[in-house]
C-alpha cells in the first residue's frame, strides 16, 4: 500500500505545522479574511486541521454533507468561486513552504478541488 | 429535540438551547456565572453518556474522565441524564481576608490565607461567592510558604460584587473560594524564548503572576509586559513594575493609557497597538494576553497574523483561550444576570 501523503509528510505533527501557515495565510488574504472576521481562532484552527488531514489523505471523518452544512451561512455571505480559488492558492502555497513536492501537491489540491460543490452548495 | 433528565424530572430543550438556560428556563436553580464557559461554576455530571465535547474544554482531565461538564456550553444532541456534581469534585473553601490594600481609585488587592488542601500556580484564577453572586478573579501572587491569595479587584460602576468588596468587606471576614482554575501560566523549559505580555486594568494580576515565576526560575530572554487602561488609574502597579524592571535587565515594561494625555512615564495609545507596533515580528515567541473579551481576541489574532504560533499564544489552546475571555474587569459577560 502506497504512504499517503498525510504519513509521508510526518501525520498529525506535520498538521499542527501546516494549519498555522495556511490559516495565517487566509487569515492575512484581504479576497476572503471577512469570511473569518466573527469565527474563535481555536474552534476554526481545529476545522483546517481536519481539511488538511482530509486532502492529504490521512484519517478524517469528513463528508459531503459536513462541508454542505458548514459552509452554507457564508455562501449567504457572498461565498463563491473566487473564494474558493483563494483557498485552493494557500493550501498549494502552504504546501510549497513545506517542501512537499509538486506532484504531491497537485495530489492534494485535486482531493480539495473535489469538495468545491459542497463547499459552494450547488 | 433531546430532552434532559435531571434528578429525577424530565425537561425538553428547545432547538439550540443550552443545558443551562433550558434548566434556568424551567426555574430550576443551577449556579452560574460567567455563561460563557470560562468560570466553570455552572459544572454538571452527564450519567448515562459521554458529553459534547465542547462543552468539557478547559475542564481538568479528572473531571473530563468523569462526564463533568459545563451546562453553559452544552447544547446536548440526544437525550441526557444529568446530576450535580458532588461535592468532592468541585469544593469550595473558606478563605480569611487577612488585607485589604487600595492600589489605586479603581482597584484593591485583598489578601486571604491560603486555605488548608489548597494549592494553585501563579496566573491562574478562582470562583469567588458571596451571597448569590460568583465572580472569577485572578491570583495575582506566586505560590510561597506565607500561603496567601492575593486578587485585585476592579471597581465596575453598579457591579455588585466588586462594589461590596470595595465598600464593605472587611478584615477578618471569611470568603468562600473555589477552583483554581486555568492555565494562564508559566512553564519552564524555554528560558530562551522571547515573552510578551499584554495586559489591560486588572489583567495585570494574573500577567503579574506569570512575570515573578519567570523570573524567579531564571527566564534570560526578554520579557515585554505593556499594561493599558483607558485612564491611569486602571495602570497600576506602576512602582512595582518599574523597579522589576531596574533590578531584571531581562524584563521591559511599558505603561500605556488609551483615552486621556498619557503623563510623564507613560505611553500614549492602547496597550495592544504599541506592543505590536514595537514587536511586529513574534515568530517563535510566546505571547500571553488578558484582559477584556474583544481586546483578547483582537489581540490574539494580530499576535497570530505577527507569526506567533497558535498554541504558543496561550499555554493551552483551549483553556488559556477562555481563560483569557474571561473579563477581568467584571464586564457584562461576567455579571449574574
Amino acid at each position: 500500500m502506497t504512504q499517503s501523503l498525510y504519513d509521508r509528510i510526518g501525520g498529525e505533527a506535520a498538521m499542527n505545522a501546516a494549519v498555522d501557515i495556511f490559516y495565517r495565510k487566509v487569515l492575512a488574504d484581504d479576497r476572503i479574511k471577512r469570511f473569518f472576521d466573527d469565527v474563535d481562532m481555536e474552534r476554526q484552527a481545529a476545522k483546517q486541521k481536519a481539511f488538511l488531514t482530509m486532502v492529504t489523505g490521512g484519517p478524517n471523518d469528513y463528508t459531503g454533507k459536513d462541508m454542505r452544512e458548514g459552509h452554507k451561512h457564508l455562501v449567504e455571505r457572498g461565498l463563491n468561486d473566487s473564494h474558493f480559488d483563494a483557498v485552493m492558492e494557500n493550501l498549494g502555497a502552504t504546501l510549497k513552504e513545506l517542501n512537499v513536492p509538486d506532484e504531491l501537491i497537485a495530489e492534494a489540491a485535486a482531493i480539495a478541488e473535489s469538495t468545491r460543490n459542497d463547499v459552494l452548495n450547488r | 429535540m433531546p430532552q434532559i433528565t435531571f434528578e429525577g424530572k424530565r425537561y425538553h430543550l428547545v432547538d439550540k438551547e443550552t443545558v443551562l438556560d433550558g434548566l434556568l428556563r424551567h426555574g430550576v436553580a443551577v449556579r452560574s456565572s460567567c455563561r460563557t464557559g470560562v468560570c466553570q461554576s455552572c459544572i454538571l455530571r452527564a450519567m448515562d453518556h459521554a458529553p459534547p465535547p465542547e462543552s468539557q474544554k478547559g475542564l481538568k482531565e479528572s473531571l473530563k474522565s468523569r462526564n463533568h461538564f459545563l451546562a453553559c456550553q452544552c447544547q446536548p444532541t440526544m437525550d441526557m441524564e444529568i446530576a450535580s456534581p458532588g461535592d468532592d469534585d468541585l469544593p469550595w473553601y473558606s478563605a480569611k481576608v487577612i488585607g485589604k490594600e487600595k492600589l489605586s481609585d479603581r482597584v484593591v488587592q485583598l489578601t486571604l490565607h491560603c486555605p488548608k488542601n489548597f494549592s494553585f500556580q501563579a496566573g491562574q484564577f478562582i470562583n469567588v461567592m458571596h451571597d448569590d453572586m460568583i465572580r472569577s478573579y485572578s491570583i495575582a501572587n506566586v505560590p510561597h510558604v506565607q500561603s496567601t491569595v492575593e486578587l485585585h479587584i476592579y471597581r465596575i460602576d453598579n457591579g455588585r460584587m466588586s462594589t461590596w468588596i470595595h465598600n464593605q468587606l472587611t478584615v477578618g471576614e471569611h470568603l468562600q473560594i473555589q477552583g483554581p482554575f486555568g492555565d494562564c501560566i508559566y512553564t519552564p523549559g524555554t528560558p530562551e524564548q522571547p515573552l510578551l505580555l499584554i495586559g489591560t486594568g486588572c489583567g495585570l494580576a494574573a500577567l503579574r503572576g506569570v512575570i515573578h515565576s519567570a523570573l524567579e526560575q531564571g527566564h534570560t530572554a526578554p520579557i515585554h509586559f505593556f499594561h493599558g487602561s483607558r485612564s491611569v488609574e486602571g495602570v497600576y502597579m506602576r512602582d512595582e513594575m518599574s523597579s522589576l524592571a531596574q533590578d531584571h535587565p531581562q524584563f521591559h515594561y511599558t505603561a500605556c493609557v488609551s483615552k486621556d494625555d498619557a503623563p510623564k512615564g507613560y505611553t500614549s495609545g492602547r496597550a495592544t497597538d504599541i506592543a505590536l507596533a514595537r514587536h511586529p515580528q513574534l515568530r517563535g515567541w510566546r505571547i500571553f494576553v488578558c484582559g477584556n473579551s474583544e481586546m483578547v481576541k483582537t489581540t490574539k489574532r494580530l499576535a497570530y497574523l505577527a507569526g506567533a504560533s497558535l498554541s504558543q499564544i496561550h499555554s493551552d489552546p483551549f483553556e488559556f483561550n477562555h481563560r483569557l475571555c474571561l473579563t477581568v474587569e467584571e464586564n457584562g459577560t461576567c455579571q449574574v444576570a
